[in-house]
């Protein structure tokens, strides 16, 4: 299996909700500091003291995709991710409207739609994330993690299952 | 461009606003944020005046580099004259709220006068509305900023508010934001609640552009590789400022039973480690937050884990509140710590003072100097966990006389207990002490003593002089900028040495605070964090402007200069227990009973105190009285003031 494909993994339960991510992505794609041209962003529930990571998730059938009525959107497998060749794009922004995430963002200073290009294979917001809460690793990687902390539980269920049979006997 | 940010000038009382532009002149002389509201403080009151007067200016800010890539530029600044104490009012808060007020198009906010109606502020991308606050009077503080966000529409606005204590007028309200960054000390919310002003609401999508994007951007990551790497803000992202209840109450150095005790026992219920389990347990592994940018994410969230507030969802407690509801008032369970915490959050109380006068009320309680009368039926002893809870209830809404009066602060309420009830009062120019006790450590004595905004730890203390640093270890970090070759001692006990560290702490703390930069991102807990010689490069590659670090020096130096100004003028005295450089006499006369063997028996020495003023003063360029001499004022810069320039 080939092993360029790398995705932005997300794990929610680590973020600290600085939202560094967001400012080091505004500077480093424009070159200002401003939350609002992010294409990662955390959403909060500040009453809960939940901190969600919310950026695009390069979809196969991307629907920014299959919508665009240009065919401005394509995906570039090299890098496994969705981009926008702008010098085609009309700004109708039935991208940002048909995404499910939320993630083609649409930046009234410059009248462009934007979203995530994973910084050309070197994502800032993973390399600022000091807690790791963003990710960049090999697909299977992340499937392998999961696999990994679910099979840790059933094992505990198992130990448990052992234990209290035993108990009993 | 951070540059580019504006001043506006709002007057409640006609409704005025007038935005300005913030001179690049007076960039270069006060930077922003701390040091600018001293001087926007200094020029727009008059001596004397009403600090819950409607001229009173309450002055809100972000610093130089918020929102921009300098690591954690998220604290808010606000100052007022301080109606706890009548000195200077000074509040600094983490959070989301400066950098969304930079977005939003502003740096400085200079509030003015009184509204008719309670209003908030909503600015939004260079506009600023005064909107009807009605709805909104009487609300915590969670309801009120959740209450703005559906009004308005906007889930992303981020709002400094007060609760119920601000309203009331409780002389040590903060200004909080979020669920439990707080702007504390010296009452800024009462100033806020003194106009009739509930909130200001932000929210802004201007761009900040960054003068050197790419250099920023790798500097940027180098600092976090500076500040994470420090094992105290290792320790701080996982168990939260507790940490150094644990290390402090150890040696002897926690305020117990008021000032009767160096050291709690028998409080096992309330270590950080314990408290880090109840994070764990009912908010999960993953249970540390951040402010703005931070990487050392030292907030914790938890859910209290019993009693009738079971499950309610709060951040902290800090270290300070372990000191306000544990270690003063000698109350041992951690139920107690939490609900205290959220109580002060939600009413928007400052935790420190809060706590350090209800533990000298018990004091005064058990000494017959208050009696049931007073305290309308309240056993008020030291230990009384529901007597401590139910005091934080009735000084926030000023119910019944003891509860009214504390809301006085410490000054007043001494005056209206009368007896000898100022004696047990441990404050510096009206401001309680926080639960420190520093019997044992005379640079930390001295630093509450002198700091600007009365008794305080973050104005100039020189924490790691308690780590026993070897003495090329301390001179290297002491003697830049500006040269020093005077003794310095590794030893905290030491008199000596420690007015230079006091004075050099006293300006690092004010440029980070000009800059907008958490302080647990420079020599503050950590010894080898950021200072002098990091910030010119972080301010040249994010804002363009080139200063060498003697020049970022000379400006904090200046700055702490004007605060010492408007202190003079509202009456500072060197030796006025009111509003003097001055320690509770007990400081000198009752000695430490617990603690390490170095730190038991321990009285701070009059003579040798005396003598560290005097050098302290002689490093300020300051006369024996603690007066600016003409010629400091002069080197500095400040000959004309007030200059009115801005």
């Amino acid at each position: 299996m080939e092993v360029t494909g790398k995705v932005l993994a997300v794990y929610p339960e680590k973020c600290t909700g600085c939202r560094l991510c967001e400012l080091v992505c505004s500077v480093f794609h424009d070159g200002v500091s401003n939350a609002m041209r992010s294409r990662i962003k955390i959403v909060k529930w500040e009453s809960e003291g939940v901190y969600i990571p919310m950026v695009c998730q390069q979809c196969q059938d991307a629907p920014c995709m299959i919508v665009c009525p240009v065919k401005a959107i394509s995906r570039d497998d090299a890098l496994n991710r969705v981009m926008v060749n702008h010098d085609i794009c009309i700004g109708c922004r039935s991208c940002v409207a048909v995404c499910p995430f939320g993630a083609m963002g649409f930046n009234v200073i410059d009248r462009k739609n934007f979203k995530c290009d994973l910084c050309d294979g070197d994502p800032q917001c993973v390399r600022f994330c000091e807690v790791k809460a963003v990710d960049y690793v090999d697909a299977e990687r992340v499937s392998l993690e999961k696999k990994r902390a679910a099979a840790g539980k059933i094992t505990a269920a198992q130990r448990q299952a052992i234990a209290l049979e035993l108990e009993t006997r | 461009m951070a540059l580019n940010r504006k001043i506006a000038y709002i007057d409640l009382s006609t409704g005025k606003i007038e935005i300005k532009p913030i001179p690049i002149e007076i960039r270069k002389k006060f930077l922003g944020g701390r040091g600018l509201d001293a001087y926007l403080l200094y020029n727009h009151t008059k001596k004397g005046i009403d600090p819950l007067g409607p001229e009173n200016v309450l002055l809100v800010s972000g610093g130089l580099l918020t929102a921009t890539l300098a690591s954690a530029t998220a604290r808010t600044h606000v100052m007022a004259k301080s109606p706890l104490g009548g000195m200077i009012g000074s509040a600094n808060m983490g959070g989301f709220f400066a950098p969304e007020l930079a977005w939003a198009g502003f740096h400085h906010l200079v509030i003015k006068g009184k509204a008719e109606k309670p209003v908030y502020l909503w600015i939004h991308n260079g506009k600023i509305e005064v909107r009807d606050a009605r709805n909104l009077w009487g609300r915590t503080v969670t309801e009120t900023q959740w209450a703005i966000r559906e009004e308005l529409g906007d889930e992303e606005i981020k709002s400094m508010v007060i609760g119920p204590a601000g309203e009331n007028l409780v002389r040590f309200a903060n200004v909080m934001t979020g669920i439990k960054n707080s702007g504390g000390r010296t009452g800024m919310g009462a100033v806020m609640g003194s106009k009739n002003l509930k909130a200001i609401a932000a929210r802004g999508t201007m761009d900040i552009k960054i003068a050197h994007p790419k250099e920023a951007l790798e500097y940027n990551k180098r600092f976090i590789d500076q500040i994470t790497s420090a094992k105290v803000n290792q320790t701080q992202g996982t168990l939260g400022t507790p940490f150094i209840w644990g290390a402090t109450n150890s040696w002897g150095g926690i305020r117990c039973r008021n000032f009767q005790y160096n050291q709690q026992l028998y409080c096992d219920e309330i270590e950080p480690e314990a408290i880090d389990e109840v994070c764990t347990q009912t908010v999960g592994p993953y249970h540390m937050a951040s402010c703005f940018g931070c990487q050392v994410h030292c907030r914790a969230k938890y859910r209290i884990p019993s009693g009738p507030y079971k499950g309610v969802y709060d951040e902290g407690p800090e270290y300070t509140s372990q000191g306000a509801f544990c270690g003063e008032p000698d109350c041992r369970s951690i139920e107690t710590l939490l609900v205290g915490n959220h109580l002060v959050n939600q009413f928007g109380l400052d935790n420190l003072e809060t706590g350090s006068l209800i533990a000298w009320a018990m004091e005064l309680y058990e000494l017959g100097i208050l009696t049931d009368k007073e305290t309308d039926g309240l056993d008020l002893r030291f230990g009384n966990d529901e007597a401590l809870l139910e005091m934080v209830k009735r000084i926030a809404f000023r119910k019944g006389w003891l509860g009214d009066t504390l809301a006085e602060g410490g000054l007043i309420a001494s005056e209206r207990i009368g007896k000898n009830s100022f004696d047990y009062l441990i404050q510096v120019k009206g401001v309680s002490n926080l639960h420190s006790d520093e019997r044992a450590t005379p640079a930390l004595a001295l630093n509450v003593a002198t700091a600007s905004r009365g008794s305080d730890h973050l104005r100039s203390r020189p924490a790691i002089d308690l780590y026993h640093l070897p003495e090329p270890v301390l001179r290297k970090i002491y003697s830049t900028p500006v040269p020093y070759d005077g003794p310095l001692s590794s030893e905290h006990t030491e008199y000596v040495g420690k007015p230079w560290q006091v004075f050099w702490q006293e300006n690092c703390y004010m440029a980070v605070d000009c800059l907008g930069i958490c302080k647990y991102h420079t020599v503050f807990l950590g010894a080898t964090l950021p200072n002098f010689e990091d910030w010119p490069k972080v301010i040249y590659y994010n804002t363009g402007l080139e200063f060498t670090p003697r020049e970022l020096w000379d400006i904090a130096e200046r700055c702490n200069m004007l605060e010492r100004l408007f202190n003079l003028r509202e009456g500072l005295k060197r030796e006025d227990p009111y509003r003097g450089d001055m320690l509770n006499h007990r400081y000198f006369d009752e000695p430490t009973r617990r603690g390490a063997p170095d730190v038991v028996g321990r009285v701070i020495d009059r003579e040798k105190f005396k003598k560290m003023i005097d050098e302290f003063y002689g490093y300020k360029g300051l006369d024996e009285n603690g007066v600016p001499k003409p010629e400091t004022l002069k080197r500095l810069g400040l000959e004309n003031e007030p200059s009115h320039l801005l």
